[in-house]
């Protein structure tokens, strides 16, 4: 009798997945938010760890946790700045955001910032001072809004033409735009230290403060991409080449154009992202400028579903992230490395956490119960 | 009886708090901005710097702040402000790229000191919160260069020569002012005791990539060259010195661990004597110097201990003899005085204009060369001789 039970039992796994129909947006936030909460938990496990300071006084786990609210909206500077950090990601993140509702994956959008800033300090540089500053800033914006538009379409154009893969192709070119600002460097410094000095000329006016401009113009871009994406034809022709290229090639929408058309749009707010910060903070450029954005902004893009509106709160997520691990590293005196490893934790619990939205997980005892829905 | 040495006692307890009051500034907060962590030797050296300025001095952790991976951007100017408002009335930033950010910064909050490591601007700017500092890293690199020679010396007396005369190779960052500095008060140390040795300098257009620094220490012991020295972060050069039996001459901090047959000695800036005049000035309300140069008197300048098993003997010897001339000022690096020591196109180093005063087209402004020497990072602390002299080969450039 009980080796009947056991062979039928070992027929059966442990457990199984299957895809959920559909889940309540309440639960499905419950789920989020024990995610976040179980990520924090871990990070404050690995802190005990690897932080000195902690395991000499525990107490201060307290002002581990608090870290995360004082980085970001610890003094008024702190908090404009996290807006502002948080705009400029988002900027980036809404510029790749067409390109990936039409299921382009563009993963160029760091090399598309960085020769957007690139093309606006090259106007500075060249004609700072030697023409009105008002016409400067314009001509900065337009080579930066050139520029990043000339590095999205060149993959959109060999994509439309030879169909080469987008990834592989956007990202080289990332490389490229590195060593194309490293170059400039090297011509522009004759001293030697490939360092350039903040320039002079080519500033955004402030709008009350050092802020706030750039933060507006992010907010306008946002709104205006949401209208754009979801009520007007082009928003529509992205989406059904998104869904299915075949779809749009019986309804008479021209594939190839609504490609390019749609990575010249991309490039060109990736270059938007670069003016701002060429002119609204650096004005000057190094290879770092744009500081790794280009990629964090892929993961702002798909955790907010590629809506627009949901981006503003992943981006500033995130920010929240960076600053708060920046503040442990800063008040716990530790390595470089440890927010890294702090961010991506919490990263990936909040990605792991659309797994479990998505699917569901059965357990051997309870699937005859739960298996009735699933199956089939 | 007993009141008097009650007396005395509190009165000696109040001295020693009286005294180890004044020990401890207690008015004084340090923030410190760098470029990356601990991951570079670099900034790692500022970190090692701190701490021990922090020991010496006294001060509590709440004293000091260290922001790291701070990029030279605007990023620089918001985390300079950032620790004003945490209450730092010093702050310092070590990377070339910082300067401009921290000027700006400098200007917004007048009453906090900022000092800025290898920048340039501070003499020309003239804020008087604004400072500039370095250290005559030179002496120091001049040092390992006698090492060097020495080491030179005794490979050719056994017969084992790769070429004809003594020739030693160079792994530099960039053609930049402190990197030619560097390389040729090093290859003036190897003259000054091996007189016939020449040099090749590669460049590899980053001041941290392993990966060139390795190929670039590699293309010259595939030229020939008899030892390496390098100016640039990472271990590439002195792995592929201890990979090819390669005797190495490193930079910022011992690489013995890592490579024990061919690590002879290493200089390196020691910076905790930099951050203590800050930190002893801002306290006592004295003035700080606009342009601060460390030298091996201050103990900013330092050499580590020599690897025996890979320098030539009498190294250690030698270089305390040399070391105690150029403290006592008896001797000079960039000697122009000296027949055949210093030679430009065969010529001899008589005059020479200086891009001192940085401006945008770095137009030359100081003479620099007067009573038998060159005057580095006398009217300026950061480095300016960019001098290229006989005996020392190019094979790239790297502006």
């Amino acid at each position: 009798m009980a080796s009947v039970k056991r062979h039928a039992e070992a027929r059966e796994p442990l457990m199984h997945l299957s895809k959920r129909a559909s889940i309540s947006p309440v639960r499905s936030w419950i789920i989020r938010i024990c995610a976040v909460l179980l990520g924090f938990l871990l990070c404050g496990l690995i802190a005990f760890l690897l932080i000195e300071k902690l395991q000499q006084n525990p107490g201060r786990i307290g002002d581990f946790y608090y870290a995360f609210i004082k980085g970001a909206f610890g003094t008024s500077r702190k908090f404009w700045k996290f807006l502002r950090s948080t705009a400029v990601l988002l900027c980036i993140a809404l510029a790749l955001t067409p390109a990936f509702r039409m299921r382009f994956w563009n993963t160029g959008g760091e090399g598309q910032t960085l020769v957007g800033v690139l093309g606006a300090i090259a106007v500075d540089f060249y004609l700072g001072g030697k023409i009105p500053e008002g016409l400067l800033l314009v001509l900065m914006l337009l080579a930066a809004l050139c520029c990043g538009a000339v590095w999205g379409v060149i993959p959109a154009l060999f994509k439309a033409k030879w169909n080469t893969n987008e990834t592989l192709f956007t990202l080289m070119m990332n490389y490229v735009a590195t060593y194309l600002v490293a170059y400039f460097l090297v011509v522009w410094v004759p001293s030697g230290s490939s360092s350039l000095s903040k320039l002079q000329h080519g500033k955004l006016p402030t709008l009350g403060n050092d802020y706030l401009l750039i933060i507006l113009i992010v907010l306008a871009l946002t709104i205006g991409l949401h209208i754009y994406l979801n009520y007007t034809k082009h928003g529509y022709e992205i989406s059904v080449v998104g869904e299915s290229i075949r779809t749009a090639q019986y309804v008479g929408i021209k594939v190839g154009k609504v490609v390019i058309r749609t990575m010249i749009l991309s490039g060109m707010l990736c270059g938007l992202a670069g003016y701002l910060i060429a002119a609204g903070m650096d004005q000057t450029i190094t290879t770092e400028s744009a500081g790794g954005q280009g990629f964090t902004a892929i993961m702002v893009s798909w955790l907010g579903k590629f809506n627009p509106l949901a981006m503003i709160l992943t981006s500033a997520l995130i920010q929240v992230l960076n600053q708060g691990a920046a503040q442990i590293s800063q008040d716990f005196d530790v390595s470089g490395a440890m927010p890294s490893v702090i961010v991506g934790i919490i990263l990936f619990f909040i990605i792991g956490s659309e797994f479990f939205i998505n699917y569901q997980i059965h357990f051997r005892g309870h699937s005859a119960k739960a298996g009735k829905g699933a199956l089939k | 009886m007993k009141k008097l040495v009650a007396l005395l006692l509190t009165l000696a307890l109040c001295l020693t708090a009286a005294v180890s009051l004044a020990e401890t500034p207690a008015n004084v907060k340090l923030g410190v901005i760098l470029l990356h962590d601990e991951d570079s030797t670099y900034d790692l050296n500022f970190i090692n710097g701190v701490k021990e300025a922090q020991a010496n001095l006294g001060l509590s952790d709440d004293q000091v702040i260290i922001k790291r991976n701070i990029p030279e951007s605007n990023e620089c100017y918001e985390a300079a402000l950032d620790l004003a408002d945490e209450g730092c009335n010093i702050i310092f930033a070590d990377s070339f790229g910082h300067e401009s950010f921290m000027l700006q910064a400098a200007k917004e909050v007048p009453e906090v000191e900022f000092a800025h490591a290898t920048g340039t601007m501070a003499h020309t700017e003239k804020l008087a919160n604004f400072h500039n500092a370095f250290a005559s890293i030179y002496e120091g690199r001049y040092l390992a260069g006698v090492a060097a020679g020495l080491k030179l010396n005794e490979i050719k007396e056994a017969g084992n020569l790769k070429g004809e005369f003594p020739l030693m190779g160079y792994v530099g960052a960039f053609t930049y002012a402190e990197v030619v500095s560097g390389y040729t008060s090093f290859y003036l140390g190897a003259k000054s005791v091996c007189p016939d040795v020449q040099m090749k300098v590669q460049f590899t257009g980053s001041w941290y990539d392993e990966k060139e620094e390795k190929a670039a220490a590699e293309a010259l012991i595939a030229a020939n060259v008899d030892l390496i020295s390098q100016h640039a972060d990472s271990m590439g050069a002195p792995t592929a010195c201890e990979n090819a039996n390669i005797p190495n001459i490193s930079y910022n901090g011992s690489t013995v661990e890592s490579c024990p047959n061919t690590f002879i000695v290493a200089s390196r800036i020691n910076w905790a004597p930099y951050f203590e005049y800050l930190v002893t000035k801002k306290a006592a309300g004295e003035t700080i110097d606009t342009d601060w140069v460390g030298t091996i008197a201050t103990g900013s300048v330092v050499l580590t201990d020599v690897n025996l098993q890979a320098a030539a003997a009498g190294t250690v010897e030698k270089l305390e003899e040399v070391k105690a001339e150029l403290e006592a000022g008896t001797r000079k690096v960039y000697d122009t005085a000296a027949e055949g020591f210093i030679t430009v196109g065969g010529e001899a180093l008589t005059s020479y204009m200086a891009d001192v005063d940085t401006d945008d087209a770095f137009t030359p402004d100081t003479e620099v060369v007067s009573d038998g020497y060159f005057h580095e990072s006398e009217y300026r602390s950061a480095p300016y001789f960019d001098v290229q002299i006989d005996g020392i080969e190019l094979l790239n450039k790297m502006f």
